[in-house]
């Protein structure tokens, strides 16, 4: 169980925020090359790695896609030798004062993000809560030394060292959605040494956070038969326990909605059901929230189902997720892929017309 | 050729390598033992008596080797803001307490370590999807944040345990990024200048406990020293920052770069204008930055010392450092040690006569 920590831990330690994934990607290149037959970037910059059926005629194909861009902040403004930042995907900025980032200007600067000091304000909006219009970064570096350092876009990265804590617990920022890309890692370790009956294609999609560009353009490219999308979702735990939220440690969530082909769901029930392992239905009545709703969308439509890592605290500098949790997803995957046959594509028909 | 030594006290790694160690150290209000023990550590080689008395302070003496000495004091307080567990939940999660005054807006999402075993902790934040557009330009206020040890961690962690920012120092050019830099940065300028003291003076350092929640160390050591005078040394903040109404910034307080910070008045305490001067005389004469901090609120240790017994002249010097009382400080090398420089050429020169002179 412990093996995988030390790769998510690296995978946290890395920036690659929307539009700019290349760090994280290459980290995710190397573990998944001695996994893969072959390992390609699209266009946009999503990372395909294929492992071929064991077989001489066309097999189908199934992808499966965890994104693997952060949110995080940008540049807006420079401004008396302090920086003006926006948001790179959704960030509450009440959880940014007091917060040490990372500059990615011309060289890495640490800064820390804090709001303009009560006494310095009009009456009026002392002690409001934090807003981007009223945060900034403070590098301590003069301002002639920031201006030949750091531009306008150049983007900010939360500076939060991940940690392991005792018990099977991880921490850190971008656990969304590194979690999911070390569950599919996970996966592919596992099926390593079996042949497939159909073509699998692990892709890291780029631009979730902001767009789906990745997952939109790497399911057109690769018109699978089948996809899933492994994502996360939020965990029980402060500020979240309503039926959108699932326990920690006790096994994924599998989605049922609109997004979602309900063959699939009852495939993944059962496979759960059958390996003993702790699940939750995760209800997506509308929209799943992830790359799944581009990818049931591309070309003619591709059925796909959304596994998710519940997490705490998304979408913060630090959220928190259990191994077990990463494991059992990848176990589930794994065991959903060698299970795949030539007359796999039957059942969703028969669902359908059911 | 022979290097020269430096005219001056230079801030090299074996300082920066004490402030790290000091700024990682936890020493929240009323749990100071960690820094004592390492302030333990530094002094003893240069220290004739070393005591803690009933409150916590470490009170080291260095004797003066000439008859009728100064008996002079210096005090830097060793506790910082944190927090104090007060509650359990279900699931690792626990109800805490500032001690110390926080801004509440400081702590969502930040990372602390909880008790003497130092376990990790988060100061969860809801998930901003899960938020209502409204709920976004509230305040949570403290009641409502939970420290998240994870559910598996639960019984490491008891009722009364204090907790700190998990921060790790940083050093980035001259920029030094740390929490509790406030007053860190002032214990080592202390455990600095105890190192080299002249020997006309009865020197007493005290480093005291409690200062973040009302100055109860230094009342008691003060007591305990009956000094002749007292210097504090603390840190004070810098908002030298632009207002967003784009007018002059008239309330800075203090100034990054410029040097140590003199106190002529905060709401605890009025300098002796006798030490004012000669502290100003003494900056002015060796060509030592200086600032006088913004007269106005705030205070230090010397708000408690100057009014213990029949009365302690006293005054403070501060780093300046931007974000106090925050996970993370700002402050600057040339400060600091700006600051040691002022204090040792001082020592050198201060004496009975600088009290002997005109009040104002």
């Amino acid at each position: 169980m412990t093996e995988f920590v030390p790769f998510l831990l690296s995978l946290l330690s890395k920036p690659g925020l929307s539009g700019n994934e290349e760090p994280i990607s290459a980290l995710i290149a190397e573990k998944w090359r001695p996994l893969v037959d072959e390992l390609s970037t699209s266009r946009l910059g999503s990372l395909h790695g294929l492992r071929r059926a064991d077989a001489k005629d066309k097999r189908p194909s199934l992808m499966i896609a965890t994104h693997m861009d952060a949110i995080g902040l940008m540049v807006k403004k420079i401004e008396h030798g302090l920086l003006l930042i926006t948001h790179v995907g959704g960030i509450d900025p009440r959880i940014l004062p007091g917060q040490l980032v990372t500059v990615h200007g011309k060289r890495e600067i640490p800064g820390i993000v804090q709001l303009v000091p009560n006494r310095l304000l009009d009456d009026k909006f002392v002690g409001k809560s934090a807003e981007f219009k009223n945060l900034f970064i403070d590098t301590g570096l003069k301002e002639s030394e920031l201006l030949k350092q750091v531009q306008v876009g150049d983007l900010v990265s939360f500076a939060q060292t991940p940690f392991e804590m005792s018990g099977g617990y991880v921490a850190g920022h971008s656990l969304d959605n590194r979690a999911s890309v070390t569950a599919l890692t996970v996966c592919l370790e596992e099926i390593k040494n079996y042949n497939l009956n159909w073509n699998l294609i692990a892709v890291a999609t780029v631009q979730e956070e902001l767009t789906m560009a990745g997952a939109i353009t790497s399911a057109f490219d690769l018109r699978p038969d089948l996809a899933i999308t492994v994502d996360v979702t939020f965990a029980k735990g402060p500020g979240a326990n309503d039926y959108r939220s699932f326990p920690l440690g006790k096994g994924p969530s599998i989605g049922l909605g609109a997004n979602i082909h309900p063959a699939l769901v009852k495939k993944f029930t059962t496979m759960a059901d059958e390996l003993d392992m702790p699940y939750s239905i995760e209800t997506m009545p509308l929209s799943s929230g992830t790359d799944s709703m581009a990818i049931q969308i591309s070309a003619e439509g591709i059925p796909n189902e959304v596994i998710s890592v519940p997490i705490r605290y998304m979408h913060t500098s630090v959220e928190m997720v259990a191994m077990t949790d990463i494991l059992r997803t990848g176990r589930l995957l794994a065991r959903f892929i060698t299970e795949l046959n030539t007359e796999s594509l039957n059942f969703l028909h028969e669902e359908k017309n059911s | 050729m022979t290097l020269q030594p430096p005219k001056h006290f230079r801030i090299g790694k074996t300082q920066l390598t004490l402030l790290e160690e000091l700024t990682n150290a936890n020493g929240v209000s009323g749990n100071e033992k960690e820094v004592r023990e390492l302030v333990r550590k530094q002094v003893a080689p240069h220290a004739d008596e070393i005591n803690v008395d009933a409150m916590g302070n470490m009170l080291v003496i260095k004797h003066a080797k000439k008859n009728n000495p100064l008996k002079l004091m210096m005090a830097a307080h060793m506790d910082e803001v944190g927090l104090m567990i007060v509650d359990e939940d279900s699931d690792g999660l626990y109800s805490f307490v500032v001690v110390g005054g926080i801004d509440e807006r400081q702590l969502l999402s930040k990372t602390v370590n909880v008790g003497d075993d130092k376990i990790p902790g988060i100061i969860g934040s809801k998930p901003i999807h899960l938020a209502e557009s409204d709920e976004l330009h509230s305040i949570i206020p403290v009641q409502s944040m939970r420290i998240d040890i994870g559910p598996a961690n639960k019984s490491k962690v008891k009722v009364g345990d204090y907790a700190a920012f998990a921060t790790k120092f940083m050093h980035s050019g001259d920029s030094l990024f740390a929490k509790a830099l406030d007053d860190r940065l002032g214990v080592a300028a202390l455990i600095e200048i105890l190192k080299i003291v002249p020997d006309h003076i009865e020197f007493l350092a005290a480093f005291t406990v409690q200062e973040e929640i009302g100055l109860r160390g230094a009342r008691v050591a003060a007591y305990g020293f009956n000094p002749d005078l007292a210097i504090v040394i603390d840190s004070t903040p810098a908002f030298d920052l632009p207002r967003p109404d784009e007018n002059e910034n008239t309330q800075y307080n203090c100034r990054l770069d410029a040097g140590p910070a003199i106190y002529l008045s905060d709401a605890g305490t009025l300098s002796d204008p006798r030490l004012i001067r000669f502290l100003e005389k003494i900056a002015k004469e060796n060509k030592i930055p200086y600032q006088f901090r913004q007269p106005g609120g705030g205070g230090t240790d010397a708000g408690a010392i100057h009014k213990t017994r029949s009365g302690i002249p006293s005054v403070s010097v501060s780093v300046p450092g931007r974000y106090a009382h925050t996970p993370i400080m700002l402050a600057r090398v040339k400060d600091w040690e700006n600051t040691i420089i002022l204090l040792q050429k001082a020592l050198e020169t201060i004496s009975p006569a600088t009290l002997s002179a005109e009040r104002a």
